[in-house]
Parts: C-alpha cells; sequence; structure tokens
C-alpha cells in the first residue's frame, strides 16, 4: 500500500506513467473506502504525457512525478467543487485556488477532489453528502474528518499528497486516525484563496503526505503572499525541504492538562509519555506547563467558527449558482427550501448556532467575551514560546472510533479537544505517526511551534520519528 | 389656528445618509470596473458573484478617496480600519452579506460649511464618514411576474456621509447636498450624478415642539433622486409629521419612500421589523493603518476648492458675489477663469465672458468647459483689445468670436485686421456713414426731429452695418446726435 513519493524516495526516476498508473489503480482498487468524489484519469494521463516530455527535455519543475489529491474544498477551474454539500451539487468552478495553481506550475499532477465532511465540519467525515470515507486500515472505523478523504487517499497509495484544509483539526486529526504526517501551517501562511470558506480567521490551507519530505516540498512551493488573499502573510517562505535535520537540543513543553484530561485514551497518554522519556534521554529540555484555558478553547472555538461560518455560507442562497428547491414558491420559501434540503443536519445546526451567537443582545456574552478569550490563550502561548521551542501533545483523544459511534454532537466536538489550541492561536502543528493502539489503529502525536516556525517544526517532527 | 401659525410652533430635525459613488477604476474589492448604464451582468468578476472560493481584494484608491473627503470635513482620520459583515439575505447582494465599516468609520466628527441666503454660513457637524460596497440591481416584472438581477453595481466602492441632526429645514439640506455634491466633483471622487445614482440620500426627519426637550421620532425617507427631490420630500414629510401630531397620533419608527410624480411620502416599512444585521468584523480582510505619512501625502494631492476659489475671486479679483458663485460651481469653469485672469487684470469682463458668450455657446453645444477648443489667453487678448478701445463689445462678440470657435488657434489681431474689426475713431469716415444713413431715411429723420427719439437706435445699427461694425459706437452716437440736431 505504501507509494511514496518519487522526490523523497527515488529522486532519478525515468517513467512518470507507471507512478501514475499506480496511484490510478491504488484508486480503482480501494473505490470502497470513498476517499475520491472525482477521479481525473484521462486528464492526469494526459498531462502526465506533457510532464514527462518536460522531464526528458530536462525542463520539468519540481514536483514534476508528484500526484496530488484535493479535498473537494478547493477550487481548480473548469472542475467541479461542491464542498462535499448537496448544495453545490453539479457546481463547476471558474477559477482555481492559489495552492493548487502553484503546484500545477511546479508540474505536479492533480489526480482528483476527495471526499469530505460538509463544507469542512465534522471530525469523522459521516457528513458528507457523498457518504462517510472509510479508514484504510480497518473499514469499520471513520477516516477522521474532514480531510477524511484526503488521509485515506494517501494512506492507500491513492496519491502521494493530499491538500487538505484545517480549521479545527480537521487535517492533522484524519492524519493522526490514518497514520500519516497532516501539516496546518501558521494561518496566513498559505493563500485561502479558492478555497471554499469555513470559518475564514482559522482556515488554513494543509497538507497531508507519507513523509516529512514531501510536506516541506509541497510547503515550499504553496507558501508566501497572495494578493488575491489580503490576510495572506507577506513574509517570504523557507525553503524548507532543504533544512530537514535537527541537531539542537530543544526545550519542550506539554500541558499536564492534556495528559490528565478523563476523555484521553490510555494507550495514546502512555505513547506520549514515552515519547517524553526518550526526548528527556537524548539530552532535550522537557518541562510540564498548566494550560488553565483548555477547557475554554472548545467552546471558543465553536462560538467564533459558527460565527464566520454563518456569513461564509449565506452565499449558497440558490440564485446565482448550485442546488436550488423545486418546491419555492416565493422569494422566502426560496431561500427556505434551497437552504433546509441543500444543506447537511451538522452544517445548519452551525449556521443556527453561529446566527444565534452574534444576534442582538447575545454579541458580547458570546462572541465579543470568545474573542477575548482567544486573546488570553494567543498571548499565554507567545509567553511560552519566549523560552520554549515546542509543545508536545496527543493529536486526538482517542484512535480512529467506529462509524456511527458519536450519536450526539457535544461528543464528537471533542474529538477535537488537542488541535484546536493550534487553531485558535493560529500556530503551525503537525500530527506525526506515534506506533500503534492493542487493535492496530494509528495514535498521532501533535507538534506545535511558534507563528512561522514550521522550518524548526518539520526538522524537530522528522528527527521525533525516528525514535522509537 | 391658520397653517402657518401651527407650523411655527414645531421645529424640524434633519440629518441626512449621503451615498457618494466613488469613480475608482475597479470595484471595492474586486479587479472590475462599474459602469452605470452597461449592459446587465457585464462587469461581473467571480469576487462579485461570491463564487465558492472568492476573497475580497481591497481598493486602495477607494481608501485615498475616502480619506480626501474627509480630510475636506476637517474629519478625524482612523488609524485602525477594520470591515465588518452587515448579514442579511436579499438576491442583490451575492455573499449574503455587505462589506461595510460599523463601529469605527475612516472618517469621523467633522463638519461641513453651507451657504444659506443672504450670505450666510451654517456649519453641519458630519458624524461618519465611512467606506463599503454597493449591492447590485434587482429589476421587478420587466417580464411580468419576474424579478431579474443585475450584479453590475454590487461590489462598486461607495462612501456614506452621515451628518449630525443640524438641519432645520428643507432649504438646509438642499444647500448641504449641493455642497457635497460640488466638494466630491471639485475633488473627483464621485460624479455626483443623482440620476444615475452615484450620489443618493436618505433624510432623517422628526419635529418636535418649540417647547421640547427631546427629539421627536424619526422618520427614514428614501427614493429621491435630486437634490430639488430631496427638499420636496422633506418638506411633504414635515408637513405631514405636524399633521400627525396636531390629529393627536404618534409617529411611527418607519422607512417611507419618496415618488415624485405625486410629491408624497409613502410608507416602504415598519423600523421594529427590520432585521437584526448581525455585524462583525471582516476576518478576510486584515486592518488597514493609515499613518501620518499616507495622511499628508493626500493632504497634498487635495486640489483647490470651490470655497478658497470664492474667496480668492471676491478678495483678490473683486468680483461680485454672483459672478463668483456661478463661475465656482464647476471646477473646470474656475480653472479656467483663473486662467483667463493669468493674461488680464479685468477680471470682471473675463467672468463677463464666461458668463455670457462662452456659457450660451457651452450650452448651445451641450458641452463642457473641458471641450472648450478657445484657451484662455485668446479670451484674455480680446478683453485687451476692448479694454484697449481698438474693438468693441459688439463686433468681439458677435462676429470675432463666432470666426475664432471655428479657428480656435489664430491670432486674436490677424482675425481682427483680417475682418476689419479694428475700431474707427476718425469724424471724417463716421461723418460718411451718418451722412449716407441720413440721405436714404429722409422720412425717418423727418420723424426723429418731430420727436421720435427712439429712432436713434434704428440709425445707429444702420451706421453699424455700413461700417460693418467698426465705427467706434460713442463717437458715433455722439456725432449723430450732432448732426440730427
Amino acid at each position: 500500500m505504501k507509494n511514496l513519493s518519487p522526490y523523497s524516495e527515488n529522486k532519478d526516476f525515468k517513467d512518470i506513467n507507471s507512478i501514475l498508473e499506480t496511484c490510478l489503480k491504488n484508486i480503482e482498487f480501494q473505490k470502497k473506502l470513498n476517499a475520491f468524489i472525482n477521479v481525473y484519469d484521462d486528464e492526469a494521463i494526459q498531462n502526465a504525457q506533457t510532464i514527462q516530455n518536460k522531464i526528458n527535455n530536462k525542463k520539468a519543475g519540481k514536483l514534476a512525478g508528484m500526484i496530488i489529491g484535493i479535498k473537494d474544498l478547493f477550487c481548480y477551474k473548469n472542475h467541479p467543487v461542491t464542498g462535499g454539500s448537496k448544495i453545490l451539487q453539479g457546481f463547476i468552478s471558474k477559477l482555481t485556488a492559489t495552492c493548487i495553481n502553484k503546484v500545477i506550475n511546479e508540474d505536479a499532477i492533480i489526480i482528483g477532489n476527495q471526499n469530505c465532511d460538509e463544507f469542512g465540519m465534522g471530525s469523522s467525515n459521516e457528513n458528507s453528502f457523498y457518504g462517510p470515507v472509510l479508514n484504510p486500515i480497518d473499514q469499520s472505523k471513520v477516516s477522521g474528518g474532514s480531510s477524511g478523504g484526503s488521509a485515506a487517499a494517501v494512506k492507500s497509495g491513492m496519491c502521494h499528497v493530499s491538500f487538505g484544509t484545517d480549521t479545527g483539526g480537521s487535517v492533522r486529526q484524519p492524519a493522526a486516525f490514518c497514520g500519516i504526517v497532516g501539516l496546518k501551517p501558521t494561518y496566513s501562511r498559505i493563500s485561502r484563496f479558492g478555497v471554499l470558506a469555513y470559518a475564514s480567521s482559522f482556515d488554513t490551507v494543509g497538507i497531508l503526505s507519507q513523509n516529512i519530505e514531501d510536506c516541506a516540498k509541497i510547503l515550499e512551493v504553496v507558501a508566501g503572499k497572495d494578493e488575491l488573499d489580503n490576510t495572506s502573510y507577506i513574509g517570504k517562505p523557507l525553503k524548507y525541504s532543504d533544512n530537514l535535520e535537527f541537531n539542537e537540543k530543544a526545550s519542550i513543553v506539554y500541558f499536564k492538562e492534556t495528559l490528565s484530561h478523563n476523555g484521553l485514551n490510555i494507550e495514546i497518554k502512555e505513547s506520549i509519555k514515552k515519547k517524553i522519556e526518550i526526548l528527556k534521554s537524548k539530552g532535550h529540555k522537557v518541562t510540564e506547563l498548566s494550560f488553565p484555558m483548555l477547557d475554554y478553547t472548545l467552546p471558543l472555538y465553536y462560538i467564533l467558527t459558527t460565527a464566520e461560518a454563518s456569513a461564509n455560507l449565506s452565499r449558497y442562497d440558490g440564485i446565482r449558482y448550485g442546488y436550488r428547491s423545486p418546491n419555492a414558491t416565493d422569494l422566502e420559501s426560496m431561500y427556505i427550501l434551497t437552504r433546509t434540503e441543500g444543506f447537511g443536519i451538522e452544517v445548519k445546526r452551525r449556521i443556527l448556532l453561529g446566527t444565534s451567537v452574534l444576534s442582538e443582545g447575545y454579541y458580547d456574552a458570546y462572541y465579543g467575551k470568545a474573542q477575548k478569550v482567544r486573546n488570553i490563550i494567543k498571548n499565554y502561548f507567545n509567553k511560552i514560546f519566549q523560552s520554549h521551542d515546542f509543545i508536545l501533545m496527543p493529536t486526538t483523544p482517542t484512535t480512529a472510533f467506529e462509524l456511527n459511534a458519536h450519536k450526539d454532537p457535544i461528543s464528537m466536538y471533542l474529538s477535537d479537544l488537542y488541535t484546536v489550541p493550534a487553531s485558535v492561536t493560529g500556530i503551525p502543528a503537525i500530527s506525526i505517526p506515534n506506533g500503534q493502539d492493542k487493535n492496530g489503529l494509528p495514535i498521532g502525536l501533535q507538534v506545535c511551534a511558534n507563528d512561522f516556525e514550521e522550518q524548526k517544526l518539520l526538522a524537530f517532527s522528522k528527527y521525533l520519528m525516528t525514535l522509537n | 389656528m391658520p397653517k402657518n401659525k401651527i407650523l411655527e410652533n414645531y421645529i424640524p430635525v434633519i440629518g441626512l445618509e449621503i451615498h457618494a459613488q466613488l469613480s475608482t477604476k475597479t470595484k471595492m474589492f474586486s479587479p472590475e470596473r462599474y459602469e452605470y448604464g452597461a449592459l446587465p451582468n457585464t462587469s461581473v468578476s467571480n469576487i462579485t458573484l461570491a463564487h465558492p472560493g472568492t476573497m475580497p481584494s481591497i481598493n486602495k484608491k477607494a481608501i485615498e478617496y475616502a480619506i480626501k473627503m474627509g480630510l475636506v470635513c476637517d474629519c478625524k482620520i482612523n488609524e485602525y480600519n477594520i470591515f465588518a459583515r452587515k448579514n442579511y439575505f436579499y438576491p442583490d447582494l451575492p455573499k449574503g452579506y455587505q462589506i461595510t465599516q460599523h463601529n469605527d468609520p475612516i472618517c469621523s466628527q467633522g463638519n461641513i460649511i453651507i451657504d444659506l441666503e443672504n450670505n450666510k454660513e451654517k456649519k453641519v457637524r458630519i458624524n461618519r464618514i465611512h467606506l463599503e460596497e454597493d449591492t447590485g440591481k434587482a429589476l421587478h416584472n420587466i417580464i411580468p411576474n419576474k424579478t431579474l438581477l443585475d450584479f453590475n453595481r454590487a461590489g462598486a466602492p461607495l462612501i456614506e456621509i452621515v451628518t449630525e441632526p443640524d438641519l432645520a429645514c428643507s432649504k438646509e439640506a438642499y444647500f448641504l447636498l449641493h455642497e457635497i455634491r460640488k466638494i466630491v466633483r471639485y475633488l473627483e471622487i464621485c460624479d455626483g450624478n443623482m440620476e444615475e445614482g452615484s450620489l443618493r440620500c436618505d433624510a432623517n426627519i422628526s419635529v418636535m415642539k418649540r417647547e421640547d426637550k427631546e427629539y421627536g421620532q424619526k422618520v427614514e425617507v428614501k427614493n429621491m433622486n435630486s437634490i430639488r427631490n430631496v427638499q420636496l420630500a422633506i418638506e411633504y414629510e414635515i408637513v405631514r409629521q405636524i399633521e400627525e401630531l396636531e390629529k393627536g397620533n404618534t409617529i411611527q419608527s418607519e422607512t417611507r419612500s419618496f415618488n415624485a410624480s405625486n410629491g408624497k411620502t409613502i410608507k416602504m416599512r415598519t423600523k421594529e421589523t427590520l432585521s437584526d444585521y448581525r455585524y462583525f468584523p471582516e476576518p478576510d480582510i486584515s486592518p488597514i493603518i493609515i499613518n501620518d505619512k499616507w495622511i499628508n501625502e493626500i493632504k497634498s494631492s487635495i486640489p483647490i476648492l470651490a470655497r478658497e476659489y470664492y474667496s480668492k475671486f471676491t478678495q483678490e479679483y473683486k468680483l461680485p458675489s454672483y459672478d463668483a458663485k456661478l463661475i465656482t460651481e464647476n471646477k473646470e469653469l474656475a480653472k479656467y477663469f483663473e486662467s483667463i485672469c493669468k493674461f488680464t487684470k479685468n477680471y470682471k469682463s473675463a467672468s463677463n465672458w464666461i458668463m455670457g458668450p462662452i456659457k450660451s455657446h457651452l450650452n448651445d453645444l451641450k458641452i463642457n468647459i473641458s471641450e472648450f477648443e478657445i484657451i484662455p489667453k485668446q479670451i484674455a487678448s480680446i478683453i485687451s483689445l476692448i479694454d484697449e478701445g481698438k474693438l468693441n463689445m459688439s463686433s468681439a462678440t458677435k462676429i470675432l468670436f463666432p470666426k475664432l470657435i471655428d479657428n480656435p488657434k489664430k491670432e486674436i489681431e490677424l482675425i481682427v485686421k483680417e475682418l476689419n474689426l479694428i475700431q474707427e475713431k476718425d469724424t471724417n469716415k463716421i461723418d460718411l456713414w451718418i451722412n449716407e444713413v441720413i440721405k436714404e431715411n429722409p422720412q425717418k429723420v423727418d420723424l426723429y426731429k418731430k420727436g421720435k427719439k427712439g429712432l436713434l437706435g434704428m440709425f445707429m445699427g444702420e451706421i453699424m452695418k455700413k461700417s460693418k461694425g467698426t465705427a467706434d459706437p460713442s463717437i458715433t452716437s455722439q456725432k449723430l446726435k450732432e448732426i440730427l440736431k
């Protein structure tokens, strides 16, 4: 199943067609996982020819041979994009996301768009109009979400790398569930232009890959200022893939509250403790700190993200594109029926929640207060990074759970407990494989670093993956 | 009690909300340009149509324009600027929210000085000026029972100027709007065209009894597409509110629409049922920092405005107030006048030329002064010839000016020579023309001598014809009178 990219495995590859063929076969043989919504096989084969010619003429870009899948939240001109939602059924995008443009310019091949939770809202990929994605390791389990298809596709060799989005853990959590690498860079490091919005001040383009090398390579291509995304960060990105050796002694922090949380699975707790002991034995400094705001991060996250989502999803009104209810009789019923029929239950829940927290008389109590807490947490993390390099956390409280295991939305929300702090603060965070539980399900380890320290984070993560 | 007496018991309190569409090359947050009258949906990018994945980009020019207006209105310019989302559903609003400013407008606490009648001035306080994007247009019933949508206007940049309730009558509203239009036109940030909607005005109107301490319930009136209609709507609304109160009714908090065909306002909607806009900070736009350096750059780009021209023209050039007002109505006209004044000291004559022959020529051709081909120096040359007594006014306007229009670059002296327009002061020649005319009109001479003195003008006209307009009028009329005695 392991299908490594030519970049990380075999730099002097000759035949791009066979690379693509392997991916297409893996997609075909594992259709049951439901990872892809659309596969652009004919187009990919054609592109492979063009790129092969470039390779033969030594004119190929630096991602030649890389096969990439994109979550169904990324726009790719003249290709469908639906955000996993019925409301965009049949919609063909007229634009290409900046990050997709950048990898195509470096001769990567886009192989298809991947299943996900509707508009990125979910932690199990069960909230998709196209049905759930199954975990490649155990098909009775979920793949995680919301970038479930993207994680499953990488794990099962359907593509080398996937683009996901991470608003509260949607790249890191499925990466942990599927046993791969999932990076959420610093907020604003990668342009959001062309990515369907869920919560604009949290949404981050993320990278799912088999290894750190691929992740770093993609990041250095796609990071950077983009005039089309006003919020994108102006600082020049580094050549992350050039320097992935970690030779320093690191100062590492873990939080008492994360490890003592009663929702945390004992095997995950043990695996992180074991890692901490190894780190100490290698001469790294590991400090236990307190994170008293941990319990506030989920509520504040749900207030702010749903508020933003309630506005971001207003454009899906059936007027200019997408689904329009055939049962409408007037303007109001068109709005109501289109959105009632077009959106899934979780999306509707979040729109309603967001609408209510922004309502007159509630704004200060919810949105205003949540914004304040967000700042407090941000300041707290800033302070930690003044004297420490990394924060270690579990990625998830449990390993991949059964399909339909969470009937209650709050219990589902709890699966984001450890990923949300980095989303709230915007710091870069990565999930890397860290062993398995007794059922053979992967365990993820999360590493966080200070803003824009992706270079250090990637190098340290690679080092961590070698420590056993 | 007579109606006027009742009206006098009340004080109207009026504030305006003025939307000025900024004439920038691109929309507020997207790269295409809005042009009035373009075919529907021809100026609509993916951003304007709120396609999934699109994001707003900031139009820096629009920010500069807003700051310009703020500086002219003596406003405080806000340093740290954020936008807000105003959420509501309507088909002409593609994103389902309008990007606007909420708590911290880019400009605040300014004022505009308006001219009242009888040379009085009044300072009207400006509460705020903020930036926002326009909506599209919903066109109802062009096809029966259907609504068509035109998104060309969606995303066009607007500033909204909100005044304090400082206006006491409809005329003051008229003057304020007139002043604002003049300012935006001088600044060239908006074409000020109310008919095309590039300048729009809503009026908040209430009335209170003279002895009352608190303002009455205000009513918002919309849909007035000329400055005159704003005045009429306010007049109507004041009387309507007073009548309601006199009947013992209370004024409802509502939005009313002005109907220009009957001059009345009608209820559009009650304010209580208005939606809650759920404003929150726009997360897709980074805060915009406006520093002193930027403000100073913009300050230095502000042109001379009507008020400065007016005081220069009245004080330095000693123009009558009437002339100065008329000429400063239009920036290009004021600039043209100033250019003439570089070449002549006879400012009043320059003003007369502008308000007389030049204006009527422009009106005839329905063109703007900027399209007028005669350069100011030429007009100054004509004025000099007249002042030197070499040319009379009548031949200058009737013969020379039309010739010059056909040949705007030709030297004035040359035309005057070619057309033989140099004024004739030689009394021998003048006598000859007079005698010829007398010979040709013996009966009229008789009548004149019998007392019909009004015929003098007829004789003068005939003499002018004979002299092809060159006879010096004052010498001629003096001579004529002597001869006819």
